[in-house]
């Protein structure tokens, strides 16, 4: 087991000079790991995900990110991707006339390239999507659709993770992937995502709700609140968390 | 999707002016002495060896002219023309018609297969691509038809394909009957100049209930300096054909602006269909917006018979300039106009462009799909009109203009007319204009594509709907041009 | 102010350039008015009426329906102005300040000047205005920013005979809305005239100016009103030009603003008069984050001719613009929408929305949209729609079966239909005082 993700003292503002999100996040994250972040509204939860994906509009103001001993902030949002770093949307954008399969391939071997693979060929590529598409009940007409055009809460999200089976991440952040779904799509998702847990490969759960990490259990607990992570813990304290609500970390009220 | 790979790995090979089809045929030709009068006319007649009727015909249009003024309304600007500094005619010397392919001089035939299109037929047929139904091609070299290849099958299906020049002699009955039938010679002042100086084009004729067995295609080029190209080309679809024509154009790279001022006129009678794509890459000017062609074209439909089918679509990538409206006169009760569209502008280039759709029968329907994709210094407008007449009961438009703009020193311009003369029409206009949306962008990043490669897939999904509309062979080209031509605009 | 006569002048414009030069020396002002007022004719007579070949008149041939011109109208008596309001309540169930200007003249008795300086708005009359010395009287005949030589302004800014200046200080928040009253008295025969009016709002007042128009039927007298609005930061305006003209009347009024940071504009027109009307509006957003709605509900029946034209200029970052425009057209009536969002290099963020609908009520209406957008900044969100068509027949069918007869149906359809452009002024007590004009409009249609 080795330190995948090493997040210290994070400050980071919206950008051009807006309010301050996040406080001093401290996180650590081990492949083979499975780390949740609860926390509630405004907390900074997807924030953080979306800076350690590379999103523009975030003004990084002190702190530092290390993904495999080296400096994530440093690079472009591309070449985060090619390391390993995938983030499934919690609002996954629609890209309309653009079909999910060339999307998806021309990610892949953008990422294959990056890394000096050789990139697929067609035949290959279609046999991987086929396996990947047939676990989490998606048909080939799908992916034939525009990328997200037209889909339903629960077929964006379905498409999130396979992507993220195909793209074969290191560190895959789902941000509130359980938003929007009822509970078939759930399952759904959590056993398409289970089926990716391996010794290599870290996990940042981000959910508002208990409910997701029933499916997709924890070795840690994280509380986001006000820009920080305030505790940290075992999977049971979801469960506290799930009784007695965020009113114990509400320093929004201080 | 290897489109898109290409078209990246093509944007990389491309030199910084980015235009591959710049180079010139060094070939010996024969022009009509410089200027613009009644002689020169009557030059171009004579070398055609015209019959007295297209004569007097070519004066009326030239007379004409001359109590016109250059029209001023579109949304571009150009130092004025001089009519009088440039040559109207301009033919490869060695004769300015060939009786078979072997007769076309050998720079010639080298040029069209530097530009990929396929001359000879014996190419085509044992083709890269053995399953392809083949393509009739016209190629029109400056003023002249030098090539126009599968006649013989054509001619099985009782089609007529060959050059304008040609059909005046051979069909004079077909084309007294249809020319200017569409597009006067009085339209307007650029389509009354062609009446006048027009020196070739395509003329293709499908007799009633034929399904023309290929596409058609005319290749356009414009090869020497100084030198207008007007050509006129001329579409009858009787009762019941159906027949797809496709048309590529490219120049070289020239410093001075050059003229290309055609004429399309299309007849569809009843339960006829005309397909017309174009893909038009004139050399748009370097950089610094020196040189490049002038695309004045008027390009028109008419639905004559009863349901009817005239569709255009066009992918606009080059010229300096483009003022450009293929419209549909949709006369023929229950007749159908479709207008789909791609105008990419790039540096310095100004587009004008869009279509009018006139509905004057019965239960006519028109569709248009504009996608106007703005980058560099350029200026790119949608212009239309779609109208329906006090008779026109039951009409139905609609309208999607979509524009696209790359970097903050570019114009995009959308200028919809919408006239209803009675009330049982239902017209719907939509148009936005906006730049590539940055959460579109982060997605792709996100998934590891480079931020060009990001912007050219979804470029390709704007202008999607549109390249649908092309034939195959065409949609590949039309896709790799349009990223080839938003090179250098991205970052 | 001898410019090249133009070589063919129609006779309308000679009879303008004869009562030009003799009412030059009694139209209000100082010298630098009267050479301004020069300057305007000067423009005119270089332009002449418009005509179709002028692209913003495109749908509104002026120099085919104004054949001739109409004299001058000479200042009503009170009792002439009192009946002909007292025939055409606007805002009646609204209390409100109201200022009258009758046949292009203001009038005092019937103004409630002392009241609204009580608030502190501060009204003068245009005579007033241009009577004092000083450059701040010319500006009140200034063109508005973007207009380019409008031969209908130049008229008005020659020969404007009265108006109202408003100056309303920072922070004013008057309690009632101010009504501006346009009365066309009966003339015999028709005349014409012209006003002008301008209102200045401090940083954050808040207020509602409500412009009206209204005259006899059967005369075809001819009003050119201008009202120009200029907000300073924070200003708040919900402005309603109701145009409920004599039904042979035809009315030009132009309507300008220029929006300062963070100001909000919410513009609502409600046409049903007139022979022919046309509505200019020019605004200019100058100020970041500034808030711009413009709706309108247009009604058009028997051979009436409105036109509709906005121009909207976004000079600055993250401004806003919403246009929605309802129109029902009916009987041979004509009517044409022409509206451009323009955004310059220096406006990134602009979020601007256009939309026009309308319903032609016979075989015989007939509507031009022309929604323009012009765009020079990457960074925006732009966009514009246009629907014509007829009633929506599933909609009446339910209604028919419900057992309410066709007429009555079809008068609810479209009195909801064109009351969705009531909703954006954001002020129910406008709204409401509008709301039975638009129902009672297709009842009078359909006797």
């Amino acid at each position: 087991m080795i330190v995948l993700l090493e997040v210290k003292n994070l400050h980071v503002k919206v950008g051009d000079g807006g309010r301050q999100i996040l406080r001093g996040v401290d996180l650590t994250i081990d492949s083979g790991e499975v780390h949740a972040i609860m926390g509630p509204n405004g907390s900074g939860k997807s924030t953080l995900a979306h800076v350690l994906a590379g999103k523009q509009g975030y003004d990084v103001t002190d702190g530092t990110v290390l993904f495999d001993g080296n400096d994530l902030l440093a690079l472009k949002p591309d070449e985060r991707a090619a390391t390993g770093v995938f983030l499934a949307f919690q609002y996954p954008v629609e890209i309309p006339g653009v079909a999910g399969i060339t999307f998806l391939k021309t990610a892949l071997n953008s990422q294959r390239k990056a890394r000096g693979e050789a990139e697929l060929t067609t035949p290959d590529f279609m046999r991987l999507i086929k396996e990947a598409s047939v676990r989490l009940h998606m048909t080939p007409e799908m992916l034939r659709r525009p990328v997200n055009t037209g889909f339903s809460g629960g077929e964006k999200k379905r498409n999130e993770i396979l992507q993220m089976a195909l793209l074969e991440p290191r560190l895959a952040i789902l941000d509130e992937t359980d938003s929007g779904l009822d509970i078939d799509a759930l399952r759904i998702v959590s056993r398409g995502v289970n089926a990716l847990r391996n010794q290599d490969r870290g996990m940042l759960v981000i959910t508002h709700y208990q409910r997701l990490l029933n499916h997709i259990v924890p070795d840690k607990v994280h509380v986001m609140s006000a820009g920080r992570i305030v505790r940290s813990s075992g999977k049971e304290l979801a469960l506290e968390l799930e009784e007695h609500g965020y009113a114990a970390y509400d320093v929004h009220a201080a | 999707m290897p489109a898109v790979r290409e078209t990246v790995d093509r944007v990389r090979q491309i030199d910084v002016d980015r235009y591959k089809y710049g180079f010139a045929t060094d070939i010996e030709s024969e022009k009509a002495p410089k200027g613009l009068s009644e002689d020169t006319v009557r030059f171009i007649s004579k070398k055609k060896n015209e019959p007295a009727w297209m004569l007097e015909w070519r004066l009326t249009a030239f007379r004409r002219w001359l109590t016109l003024k250059e029209p001023t309304w579109a949304r571009v600007s150009y130092p004025k023309i001089d009519f009088q500094d440039m040559y109207y005619f301009a033919a490869p010397k060695a004769g300015a018609s060939y009786e078979s392919l072997d007769e076309v001089p050998t720079e010639i035939l080298e040029t069209y297969e530097k530009l990929g299109v396929p001359l000879r037929e014996r190419e085509v047929l044992l083709g890269i691509e053995p399953k392809s139904p083949g393509v009739a091609v016209d190629a029109v070299f400056d003023s002249v038809s030098v090539a126009t290849t599968f006649r013989e099958e054509l001619a099985k299906a009782g089609v007529l394909f060959m050059p304008i020049s040609e059909a005046i002699h051979k069909h004079p009955e077909i084309v007294r009957k249809y020319l200017g039938s569409v597009v006067p010679i009085t339209d307007n002042f650029f389509a009354t100049l062609n009446s006048a100086v027009f020196s070739d084009g395509s003329f293709v004729y499908v007799p009633e209930g034929v399904r023309c067995p290929m596409e058609l295609s005319t290749y356009f080029r414009i090869n020497e300096r100084n030198t207008g190209q007007f050509e006129r080309t001329l579409i009858i679809a009787e009762k019941g054909a159906y027949v797809s024509y496709l048309e590529g154009c490219t120049a070289p790279m020239r410093d001075e602006n050059q003229l290309h001022a055609a004429v399309v006129e299309l007849v569809a009678l009843d339960d006829a269909e005309i397909k017309y794509s174009t893909v038009q890459n004139w050399y748009p000017g370097d950089k610094d917006g020196l040189g490049g062609i002038y695309n004045f074209v008027t390009k028109r439909g008419d639905c004559r018979g009863a349901r009817s089918k005239i569709s255009w679509t066009q992918v606009e990538t080059g010229s300096a300039i483009t003022w450009k409206y293929p419209s549909c006169i949709l006369r023929g009760d229950g007749s159908v106009g479709e207008f789909f569209s791609i105008a990419v502008s790039n540096g310095h280039q100004q587009v004008d462009s869009g279509t009018k759709m006139t509905h004057l029968g019965k239960n006519t329907k028109s569709r248009i799909v504009s996608k106007g994709i703005a980058a560099g210094q350029s200026s790119n407008t949608y212009r239309g009109l779609v109208s329906a007449h006090r008779k026109a009961t039951n009409v139905r438009n609609y309208t999607v203009c979509d524009s696209l703009l790359i970097g903050d020193r570019s114009g995009a311009h959308t200028i919809p007319y919408i006239e209803a003369k009675n009330s049982a029409v239902v017209f719907e206009h939509e148009a936005t204009t906006s730049k590539i949306g940055d959460d579109q962008l982060f997605y792709c990043l996100q998934r590891g594509i480079s931020e060009e490669e990001a912007v050219a897939l979804i470029v390709n999904g704007f202008v999607r709907e549109v390249i649908q509309q092309l034939p195959m062979e065409f949609a590949v080209e039309a896709q790799k041009l349009i990223g080839v031509s938003l090179e250098g605009s991205v970052g | 102010m001898s410019a090249e006569p133009r070589s063919m002048k129609t006779e309308a414009e000679q009879g303008l350039a004869q009562q030009f030069i003799a009412a030059r020396d009694d139209l209000p002002g100082s010298p630098a008015v009267a050479e301004r007022r020069d300057a305007a004719f000067a423009l005119f007579e270089r332009l002449g009426l418009p005509h179709r070949r002028i692209e913003a008149w495109k749908y509104t041939d002026l120099r085919a329906r104004m054949r001739k011109a109409l004299p001058i109208a000479p200042t009503p008596s009170v009792d002439q102005v009192e009946r002909t309001l007292a025939a055409s309540s606007t805002f009646a169930d609204l209390d409100h300040y109201r200022l009258v200007l009758a046949d292009g003249y203001f009038q005092e008795p019937l103004s409630d000047r002392e009241a609204m300086l009580a608030e502190g708005i501060e009204i003068a009359t245009l005579v007033e205005f241009l009577g004092s010395d000083g450059t701040s009287s010319v500006e009140a005949l200034h063109d508005p920013e973007g207009a380019g030589g409008d031969a209908m302004i130049a008229l008005n800014a020659a020969l404007a005979s009265d108006g109202v200046v408003i100056r309303m200080p920072d922070g004013c928040l008057p309690s009632k809305p101010i009504e501006i009253v346009h009365v066309s008295t009966v003339g015999t025969p028709a005349s014409a005239w012209f006003t002008r009016s301008v209102a200045t709002i401090g940083a954050g007042a808040k207020a509602r100016l409500l412009v009206s128009h209204v005259g006899p039927d059967g005369v075809a007298y001819r009003s050119n009103s201008f009202v120009a609005v200029d907000m300073a930061e924070a200003a708040e305006i919900a402005f309603v030009d109701l145009q409920s003209e004599g039904d042979a009347a035809q009315h030009v009024t132009t309507f300008s603003a220029e929006l300062a940071k963070e100001s909000k504009l919410r513009h609502l027109s409600v046409a049903s008069g007139a022979a022919l009307s046309r509505l200019q509006g020019f605004v200019t957003i100058k100020g970041e984050r500034a808030d711009l709605s413009v709706s309108g509900a247009n009604m058009l029946s028997r051979s009436q001719h409105g036109d509709i034209t906005w121009r909207i200029d976004h000079a600055v970052p993250g401004a806003t613009s919403r246009v929605l425009y309802k129109s029902a057209v009916a009987d041979t009536a004509f009517g044409a929408f022409q509206g451009l969002i323009l955004v310059r290099a220096g406006a990134p963020k602009t979020d601007g929305k256009m939309m026009t609908r309308t319903l032609l009520l016979s075989d015989e209406a007939q509507f031009a949209a022309k929604p323009e957008l012009e765009i020079y900044a990457d960074d925006v969100q732009c966009g514009h729609g246009a629907t014509i068509g007829k009633i929506d027949e599933t909609a009446l069918f339910y209604l028919m079966s419900r057992g309410i007869p066709r007429t009555d149906a079809e008068a609810l359809l479209i009195r909801a239909y064109l009351a969705e452009a009531l909703a954006p002024i954001g002020d129910k007590a406008i709204a409401a005082s509008l709301e039975p004009i638009l129902a009672a409009w297709p009842e009078q249609r359909a006797l």
